[in-house]
């Protein structure tokens, strides 16, 4: 306690550390949770998605990366990029606007918040008149519309969100200019869409919800053209040349509306229900891409028939006999074509269609014969199928490195060659230091490897353990393999898949070697996998075994899943990891520690029950030794009687929670719907606290004993050279530590090389230690005579590390839950320790050595360890002294499952997941700092700007000429060529600037 | 058995009756009745005195004030010569010379104190505590009791200087019958609960107070507010009882149903005491282990109940482990004991304190 009180002010060890420690949250890696707005800037090249959680993030070349959060924490609803610049606009569900802007800052771009609006209607007016539905940021930059549910539309002055009354444009006035006896007060209700001509800036097109679509001319304020469809309207857009647009409608219909001079009411050229003839779902947005062949891409989301495709989350592409209907296994929340963005150019020539689904990013080449999807070199979708954990290797050498991408490309075959689309902005950051893989295993049997050396997390490669399996599921499950005339020509994309076939195949641990190749993964029933990076397609027969972890014990009987049955005979597996052994563990718990050591040849698994080591050179059980107390009856039955000891409880915590979702449903009187689920969470605290008093939680006080439940659950496993016996000879050791507090040491002979194959490896136990606070053994390390931790396998052979001090007295550190403890060795006697949770009432979750380096000298580094604790804090915990060094808060104590899934690296960095799709990258160091750095250019904004203010000036000079109102009819043709021959000038002017700039 | 419980039971102070009966009540209770012992009491002067026929047991009754503290120890180890005049205290002195001030200001506070009993429990720091709170000690180790409550989220009522605030707080909440926290009588239901091994639980999650009181739960301190305030010490009297009878006065204060020790305590012992891991050496069988660890937590317990001669501890130890435990194994221990000046002196500073690792075969 004392020691807490008056820290070691040592003026040099404190500078020190401000040398080596430095916490960043730096980057989110994968995909958004919930998105649910997508935006995207022809002129940037950058694509913008919000989420419901008000987050706001942009995405351009790979590494050209931008966060933003709105503070309101509001779902965001729409994006919309201000035309030629480096602004944007969202739309809250609170119906407030805000301005982001992309700054330089530092030498590098920065996403800011600029300005924040809601708009407000005269006093006593309803809600619904201000409710905006739509927004059109128009070319001038200057303004920006905004049509509400009221059906008026308000412009606003940008960037000051000033709003310029008297150019709103009210129902009333539409109305004016259209007959009566088709139109009334309600058809203008709604603003669905707003367009603004692609060719004359004053003209925009009004779509409201009740079919009636207007051509308003800004200049004269008036209607030009009005449209009248019969079904309620969804989306409308533009074609290229301004001479048409089409509209989609509620029904699955789509039209197309000639824009001509003469009449002022036009009838649709053609409307089309693309799957009917049965009832269909809305088409609810639609792209007309012109191209040079003459056949027009016609793209729209939705329009499946209602009764036996509604379920489909789809897109379509029509162009001309072509027609594929994407279907994606997740909601798609919006979509965007990218097109030739230069103005002067006569075709759209679509090139890619970027569709954001809820649970992934898909790109479609739509260049390329087939239309093959593009792999996305950012936005992974980590949780296709859940992440059950991670593994993080640093600093993998580069021929493993090589192997792997090329194990990855074989896989990636059926993706388009094409360049990645959406690449504004230049990534500036300093290539990363070293190559680092993140291993994620996942419910599905499958580990993925991530390229996690840099701002993008990179899939490079895929591995699946099912084949070794018989699974009820044969994967012949090709749902692509429809037949050809396969009437709607759905074809499924996406890789995001969260149905497991087997939760017994979900992967637990993983272990890699990266000197040698060897990875051992184990899953959740037991299994535990060896295999070696082979580069060739092989069929070859996996060795298999058994390791019955409760020996002779009798009497027991597992009431859990059954084991895995494997497969007989050999297998086909593809070039990558190829396995070669399979331990199965008898009963087939669930695997809770894993070690590898590729030197000696040897893995060691833990379950609940116990723990055994195997030989995987000789392919030999070499021990087992249960771990597990006799009268733990709830280990030993396995996880479904758990499940109904816990039932009740669970049962009432969740009726707890539905009682208070309810509660703060009633005091909210009902909302949005989104922004209902976030307030219920953000009042849930509170209610939690208040029915604490109604109902008190009560924590049960009891030093642990040997008897209870869960004691011998393996908690983690570690191979040392070091003194085990005495200290004059020191030999190959495991170690596994318990839940209940229990460290057991093996004596390990493993015969010389030379005689590897021919004599068994030996083990005996040697040690035995019980900790008195009993508290779960989390890790264990041996410190050399220079109290180093000891180097990994193989390290030293591959020259990467000195070699370990073998003459000094090595130490063995405990890691229990509670407590860090330093034993000498052999004679395990206490040393020193840090008591963690007697004195801050946290416990440690995760626990790593890592190694920090000072930012200011290139030759200073030292060894700590880095803790996470059960509140969410990281702390720093220096070697062997153990003496606190920093504390920093990462994640909140209640996102359990991000602490879960907290992963530590070797020189000071960490992910662990913020949803089930994102990890939060950070680190502690100050000089391995991993973080986005870009730019992204405005090519000359000012005399940009001055062409465009001055055709501005142009445009507002040009005075409405007398008696127009009657001449309209006749003039609106000319005047419209005036407009585009004007404006195509402008537009030429920009591009030469524009190419000027480059 | 020895050195490791205290009981209480009521004799009729006028008709004690014949000292042949008291002594088998003495084995009935303690169920020792096959075990000869030599049966001693501490007289008002603090002295250890023998109780050996009815007359000097009669003598014991009267003089008791109000409780006789009755000594039991097995026939074969009492140290004779420790029976006399001024025994208690002159160990007490030793004892003054090695303690802190606070300690000197309250000589005789010892000499209530239970040697070779363990105590369960003690209230501690009463001169550095409000009246209001109590600092309760709870002495697990070696006993097979639970420890037996539960604590829960709440508010409590402070006075601050913007008037009365509702703040969250930890009490307890229910107590196990049997248990230890029920048995010492010293904490109850609605206490609340401020410190735990001097670490203030305020800001502290009810989680995070339970992980630090397990963490604990081989020496735990709790201070508490207790929700019945009347049982609380009177400062005043204690100030003015400068004899060891402030101890009685407390305890009748607090009418409870077993004793308990009041003791002077010093920060530092909470960083002081030592847990033990157990090292076990060789090859063993799991099922061995159980049994191997009650039999070494029981030797631990010996070594650490505060026991009036090393002999004791050998020959618990020789005949628990005889055959099993080779004598430089024993020489190490018993080492290892020498170098802490406190159990020469044989000083029974809670009862928990273990230092070394205890190596057994």
């Amino acid at each position: 306690m004392r020691r807490f009180l008056r820290p070691g002010h040592d003026p040099v060890r404190e500078r020190l550390k401000r040398d080596l420690f430095q916490f960043n949250k730096t980057v989110e890696h994968g995909f958004p949770h919930q998105p649910s707005a997508l935006g995207y800037s022809p002129f940037l090249r950058l694509m913008a998605i919000g989420t419901r959680s008000g987050a706001i993030k942009l995405y351009g070349a790979p590494g050209v990366e931008f966060m933003g959060l709105h503070e309101e924490n509001n779902t965001v609803m729409q994006i919309h990029f201000i035309p030629d610049q480096c602004q944007l606009v969202t739309l809250l569900d609170d119906n407030s606007l805000h301005l982001w802007s992309l700054k330089q800052h530092g030498g590098a771009s920065e996403l800011r918040e600029e300005h924040r609006f809601t708009l407000k209607g005269p006093p006593g007016s309803p809600p619904s008149a201000t409710q905006v539905t739509a927004v059109l940021p128009h070319s001038s930059r200057e303004v920006l519309y905004l049509g509400t549910e009221s059906g008026n539309i308000f412009v606003v002055e940008l960037p000051s969100f000033r709003v310029l009354e008297d150019r709103t444009i009210t129902p009333e006035a539409v109305l004016q200019r259209i007959p009566e006896d088709n139109c009334n007060r309600r058809s203008c209700e709604l603003v669905e869409a707003l367009r603004e001509h692609p060719k004359n800036p004053d003209q925009i097109l009004i779509g409201y919800s009740r079919a009636l679509i207007v051509l308003w001319d800004l200049q004269n304020n008036k209607a030009i053209h009005h449209f009248l469809g019969s079904q309620q309207l969804e989306n409308l857009y533009w074609q290229r040349d301004g001479s048409k647009f089409i509209s989609c409608h509620y029904d699955g219909s789509y039209t197309q509306w000639p824009v001509s001079s003469d009449n002022r009411q036009s009838e649709p050229l053609e409307n089309t229900v693309p799957y009917g003839p049965f009832p269909c779902k809305a088409i609810s947005k639609i792209y007309w891409q012109t191209t040079k062949n003459g056949l027009p891409y016609i793209i729209f989301q939705g329009g499946m028939p209602r009764a036996s495709y509604g379920d489909r989350h789809s897109i379509s592409v029509i162009h001309g006999s072509q027609q594929t209907a994407f279907d994606f296994t997740s909601r798609v929340i919006d979509f965007f074509i990218i097109f030739s963005s230069d103005p002067a150019a006569e075709f759209d020539d679509p090139s890619a269609l970027v569709v954001l689904a809820e649970e992934e990013l898909v790109v479609i080449d739509l260049k390329s014969a087939g239309w093959p999807a593009v792999h996305p070199p950012y936005l992974a979708s980590l949780h296709c199928s859940a992440i059950t954990c991670s593994h993080h290797v640093s600093n993998i050498p580069l021929k493993l490195w090589e192997r792997i991408i090329s194990a990855g490309s074989k896989q990636n075959i059926h993706y388009s060659s094409m360049p990645w689309p959406i690449d504004g902005g230049t990534n500036i950051a300093p290539d990363p230091p070293q190559r680092d893989l993140l291993l994620t295993g996942h419910e599905d049997g499958t580990v993925r490897f991530w390229d996690a050396s840099g701002v993008c997390l990179h899939l490079l490669y895929k591995l699946s353990t099912v084949r070794v399996f018989l699974t009820d599921a044969d994967p012949n499950d090709n749902m692509n393999t429809l037949g050809e005339d396969e009437w709607p020509p759905l074809r499924k994309v996406g890789t995001f898949d969260p149905y497991s076939d087997d939760p017994r195949l979900g992967i637990q641990k993983i272990y890699l070697c990266k000197y040698s190749g060897y990875l051992a993964v184990a899953g959740t029933a037991g299994q535990v996998l060896v295999m070696e990076l082979n580069d060739e397609d092989a069929e070859h027969v996996v060795d298999h075994a058994e390791a019955d972890l409760l020996q002779d014990q009798e009497g027991y009987r597992w009431k859990g899943h059954e084991k895995l049955k494997t497969r007989d005979g050999p297998v086909r597996f593809e070039a990558g990891f190829q396995p070669f052994v399979l331990v199965q563990c008898q009963p087939p718990a669930v695997v809770t520690s894993l070690a590898l050591h590729s030197e000696w040849k040897l893995v060691a698994f833990g379950t609940s029950h116990g723990f055994g080591l195997f030989d995987h050179q000789q392919k030999r059980l070499v021990f087992v030794k249960c771990t597990l107390h006799p009268s733990d009856q709830l280990a030993l039955e396995g996880p479904l009687s758990r499940v109904k000891s816990l039932k009740k409880s669970l049962r009432q915590s969740f009726r707890r929670i539905r009682r208070s979702r309810v509660s703060s449903r009633k005091r909210r009187g009902g909302a949005g719907n989104a922004s209902e689920v976030q307030e219920a969470n953000a009042k849930f605290d509170q209610d939690v606290l208040q029915e604490m008093e109604l109902a008190p939680v009560q924590r049960k006080i009891e030093a642990r004993s040997a008897e209870d439940s869960f004691t011998g659950f393996v908690r983690t496993l570690y191979f040392a050279d070091t003194f085990l016996r005495d200290s004059s000879r020191h030999c190959p050791s495991l170690w596994a530590g318990t839940n209940g507090g229990t460290v057991y040491a093996f004596c390990l002979r493993v015969p010389p090389a030379e005689r590897r194959m021919d004599e068994p490896v030996r083990a005996e136990q040697a040690k035995e230690i019980q900790l008195m606070h009993r508290a779960p053994v989390v890790g264990i390390l041996v410190l050399d005579g220079r109290s180093t931790p000891l180097p990994e396998p193989l390290e030293v052979a591959h020259d990467l590390s000195k070699s370990p001090d073998m003459q000094g007295s090595h130490q063995l550190l405990v890691v229990s839950e509670e407590q860090f403890k330093v034993f000498t060795l052999p004679k395990v006697s206490s040393k020193l320790k840090l008591k963690l949770t007697a004195l801050e009432g946290c416990r440690v979750r995760k626990v790593t050595v890592a190694n920090f380096g000072s930012c200011k000298t290139d030759d200073y580094s030292e060894n700590d360890l880095a803790v996470l604790t059960n509140l969410g804090d990281i702390q720093i915990i220096s070697l062997p002294f153990l003496k606190l060094q920093i504390r920093y808060p990462c994640i909140r104590k209640e996102d359990v499952s991000g602490i879960a899934s907290c992963v530590f690296t070797k020189y000071g960095q960490g992910f662990y997941l913020i949803s089930p799709s994102e990890f939060e990258r950070f680190s502690l160091s100050t000089k391995w700092l991993v973080e986005p750095r870009c730019i992204v250019d405005i090519p000359e904004l000012t005399s940009n700007n001055h062409v465009h203010n001055e055709s501005g000036k142009e445009n507002a000079s040009r005075k409405p000429s007398p008696g127009d109102c009657e001449e309209d009819e006749r003039k609106s043709g000319r005047l419209m060529e005036h407009a585009l021959l004007n404006d195509e000038k402008v537009l030429k002017e920009i591009q030469s600037t524009l190419e000027g700039g480059r | 058995q020895f050195g490791a419980e205290f009981r209480r039971f009521s004799l009729d102070r006028y008709k004690p009756g014949k000292f042949e009966d008291f002594y088998k009540l003495i084995l009935h209770i303690h169920h020792i009745a096959n075990l000869e012992v030599m049966i001693g009491y501490a007289d008002v002067h603090g002295d250890l005195l023998p109780i050996n026929n009815d007359d000097n047991f009669f003598k014991a009754v009267s003089s008791a004030h109000p409780l006789l503290r009755v000594f039991i120890q097995r026939q074969d180890e009492v140290d004779y010569s420790n029976f006399g005049s001024n025994t208690l205290s002159r160990k007490k002195k030793a004892l003054v010379t090695l303690r802190n001030d606070n300690l000197r200001r309250r000589p005789h506070i010892n000499i209530s104190m239970p040697h070779d009993f363990r105590p369960v429990s003690s209230i501690i720091d009463v001169d550095i505590l409000p009246e209001t709170h109590r600092r309760v000690r709870l002495y697990r180790h070696g006993c097979e009791k639970p420890l037996g409550f539960y604590i829960r989220d709440g508010t409590s009522v402070r006075v601050t200087p913007h008037g009365l605030e509702k703040v969250p707080g930890i009490f307890i909440s229910r107590m196990v019958p049997g248990g230890l926290a029920e048995s010492t009588g010293l904490l109850a239901v609605n206490d609340e609960v401020l410190e735990v091994n001097g670490i203030e639980v305020a800001g502290k999650t009810l989680d995070q107070v339970t992980d630090m009181m397990i963490a604990n739960s081989h020496n735990l301190i709790i201070t508490v507010k207790p929700a019945n305030q009347r049982n609380n010490i009177i400062r005043s009297s204690r100030m003015s009882g400068s004899s060891g009878q402030s101890t009685d006065s407390t305890a009748s204060h607090h009418s409870l149903s077993t004793s308990h020790v009041l003791q002077n305590f010093h920060p530092d012992e909470m960083e002081s005491d030592e847990e033990a891991d157990i090292v076990i050496e060789g090859g063993l069988e799991p099922q061995h282990i159980p049994k191997l660890h009650s039999l070494t937590s029981s030797s631990l317990s010996r070594i650490n109940g505060s026991s009036l001669s090393h002999r004791l501890q050998r020959d618990l130890v020789l005949n628990n482990n005889s055959g099993r435990e080779s004598n430089g194994n024993i020489h190490k221990l018993l080492s290892s004991l020498k170098t802490d000046p406190r159990h020469s002196l044989v000083i029974p500073r809670g009862g928990i304190e273990e230092d070394g690792t205890v190596i057994t075969l």
